[in-house]
């Protein structure tokens, strides 16, 4: 099996197209650090990479390595591999490569520049965003076979995380405004990886407006030790419920 | 009168005479719980160098560790008052002098403790120097005119740091005001000048570094606000100025109700606020001038200094979670960000008079 993932990453970390993310990365990362005298804007320009293109590279990237890859998958099948073992290394091999990629990307400058809490928590936030868009990237692909339509469903699965999940959000706050909706709110945040991540990490650099009323529920719930671990355990759930699903698919399906 | 070294348990001592009242390797006179510890009631009274602990407790008529009644120049200097009902207590006096004095009190829940410094009632009062933690107020000021709060600190009291009504024409410089349940409060008074001081983490959602509401003919100049929940909370405030402060990590930097008005803001520099200035309506009567807002994304081609397009301090995501707070999960998320974006290019839900004109390019040299 680990043979198999340092082949995938060899083989990932040798293709163009990871070494021009981690090259883009590093290029936002510096840059904006180096332009801005205000570190904490340089933090919030990082956010929004972090929440849209991180998941927005995962989820294309690994979504067409899955469909180039689809031969060497059928090679290694005519072997005396399990095919849960055969998804499992494809799996880990796109992740950590991505992962790689993010923390010689961004990560260094991050660690670098921002104050030390907050580093560690965008770090951090980084890499799970990773692990579940890649995830979601082998739902979307082993979903169907046609390759325009498997990329077809990754990008709607982004601008759905991204922008349409938050717009819903948006409404049905406005909707039902009168109500105290704010403890419903943090179990919807639930729903969207990208939404706890960003609220996480608000935690930490917006602590002050956060002190508010509303904000120190959410800072109730997930600034305590034990909101944190449930928000990882969600995080970490956001990996492994795609994937078992893809997982499934793929025991079943006929190459 | 010289009083030695020793722990003195005498119940209410009353000072009724003009005397000068020193305490050499800082006796200490225990109130035991029982009563007030020291009361003054003549005027030239000097007291200095004592320890005052442990003073009753009575909702009724509010012992305290140094109570100065219906006097003039009395000068409490340098003691040490820990674990009292109310610290420093001063009614009906004038000229009074409270210096130096470290200010101590264990206080949980706010009905159950008095005030650091208490006044009320007074005249041309100078509190100096003096360090208060653990009280309901720190410093509370009624009906106290032509005074002066220099060079304090107060932290960590259950309410206010400082609680100032009805006190016209008073100032408080240079003093830091840290931690307090909710910040300072300033009420019901006109002509005070706030210079200098510091306002620091002062969280929670009703806890403002510092809070105006009723005051008029003001000055706040060269202040600090940093890491308070909101910098400076304004309701029904007419005619200040509010110039050459620092908003700096706040959650809002300034709170500006929509019955303020004539009220200058001009020459402050708004640094790293999650919102710079909030308001709860569409009525704008107060001037923004010649402020640094590092949001400011204009341009300058004449190099003045100023940029050319004004600023919109408001954004729109804080006219919502205004009216919405649960929104407030939202925040910095894409969709936000571009809500955000057309409301500055072309302003419908916020007031398009709400500007800066003459925002600055370069912080101010504060």
């Amino acid at each position: 099996m680990n043979r198999i993932i340092t082949y995938i990453v060899l083989n990932i970390v040798r293709s163009n197209i990871v070494v021009v993310y981690t090259l883009l990365l590093a290029a936002l990362s510096w840059g904006i650090f180096s332009v801005e005298d205000n570190t904490s804007k340089g933090i919030l320009t990082l956010l929004n990479v972090i929440l849209l293109t991180v998941p927005l590279v995962s989820l294309i990237f690994s979504t067409i390595y899955l469909y180039n890859s689809s031969e060497f998958i059928e090679l290694l099948l005519s072997q005396p591999i399990r095919r849960s073992t055969i998804w499992w290394s494809l799996f880990w091999g796109l992740t950590l490569s991505m992962q790689l990629a993010f923390l010689l990307g961004a990560g260094i400058p991050i660690y670098v520049y921002a104050p030390p809490d907050v580093g560690l928590i965008m770090i951090a936030m980084g890499l799970c965003i990773t692990a579940v868009f890649v995830s979601i990237a082998f739902l979307s692909a082993i979903l169907t076979r046609d390759k325009a339509k498997g990329i077809g469903i990754a990008i709607m699965a982004w601008l759905f995380f991204a922008l349409m999940f938050d717009g819903l959000v948006l409404f049905l706050l406005f909707q039902f405004a009168d109500y105290p909706i704010e403890k419903i709110m943090v179990g919807i945040t639930a729903l969207n990886p990208i939404d706890l991540a960003r609220v996480l990490i608000l935690l930490h650099i917006d602590v002050s407006a956060m002190m508010g009323y509303t904000g120190a529920i959410f800072k109730d719930f997930f600034g305590t030790t034990l909101g944190m671990i449930i928000a990882l355990g969600i995080l970490l759930l956001w990996v492994a419920v795609p994937y078992t699903v893809s997982l499934m698919k793929f025991n079943k399906k006929d190459l | 009168m010289v009083v030695h070294a020793g722990h003195y348990k005498e119940g209410n001592i009353i000072i009724a005479r003009s005397i000068t009242f020193i305490g050499l390797g800082r006796p200490v006179i225990d109130g035991q719980r029982k009563s007030e510890v020291i009361s003054i009631k003549a005027p030239y009274v000097t007291m200095r160098g004592f320890k005052v602990i442990r003073s009753g407790y009575a909702t009724l008529n509010d012992p305290c560790g140094i109570k100065v009644y219906d006097s003039h120049d009395v000068t409490i200097i340098d003691n040490i008052v820990d674990d009292t009902f109310f610290g420093i207590y001063l009614q009906y006096c004038r000229k009074c002098v409270v210096k130096n004095n470290r200010i101590t009190a264990y206080g949980i829940e706010e009905q159950q403790i008095g005030n650091g410094i208490h006044c009320w009632k007074s005249d041309s009062l100078q509190i100096i120097g003096n360090t208060i933690s653990g009280h309901r107020d720190g410093i509370y000021f009624e009906f106290v005119t032509n005074s002066v709060i220099w060079r304090n600190v107060s932290t960590a009291n259950i309410r206010y740091g400082l609680h100032f009504m009805f006190s016209n024409s008073d100032a408080y410089i240079s003093n830091v005001f840290k931690n307090n349940g909710a910040g300072v409060a300033v009420m019901f008074t006109h002509k005070v000048k706030m210079f200098g001081n510091t306002f620091i983490e002062n969280w929670g959602d009703a806890a403002y570094g510092l809070m105006l509401k009723e005051i008029s003919d003001s000055y706040i100049i060269g202040n600090r606000f940093s890491r308070n929940t909101s910098g400076i909370y304004m309701e029904g405030t007419s005619r200040i100025l509010v110039e050459k402060n620092i908003f700096g990590s706040n959650g809002w930097g300034m709170k500006i109700q929509a019955n303020c008005m004539d009220n200058t803001i001009a020459g402050n520099n708004f640094i790293s606020n999650t919102f710079d200035v909030a308001t709860n309506g569409s009525l704008v009567l107060n001037t923004f001038n010649g402020n640094y807002w590092d949001k400011y994304e204009g341009y300058d081609l004449d190099k003045n200094g100023t940029g050319d397009v004004p600023y919109h301090p408001l954004s729109i995501f804080s006219v919502i979670v205004e009216k919405n707070p649960p929104a407030m999960l939202l925040f910095r998320s894409f969709m936000v960000s571009l809500l955000d974006k057309s409301e500055k290019m072309m302003p419908s839900l916020t007031p398009d008079n709400f500007i800066d004109t003459l925002p600055r390019m370069h912080a101010l040299p504060l």
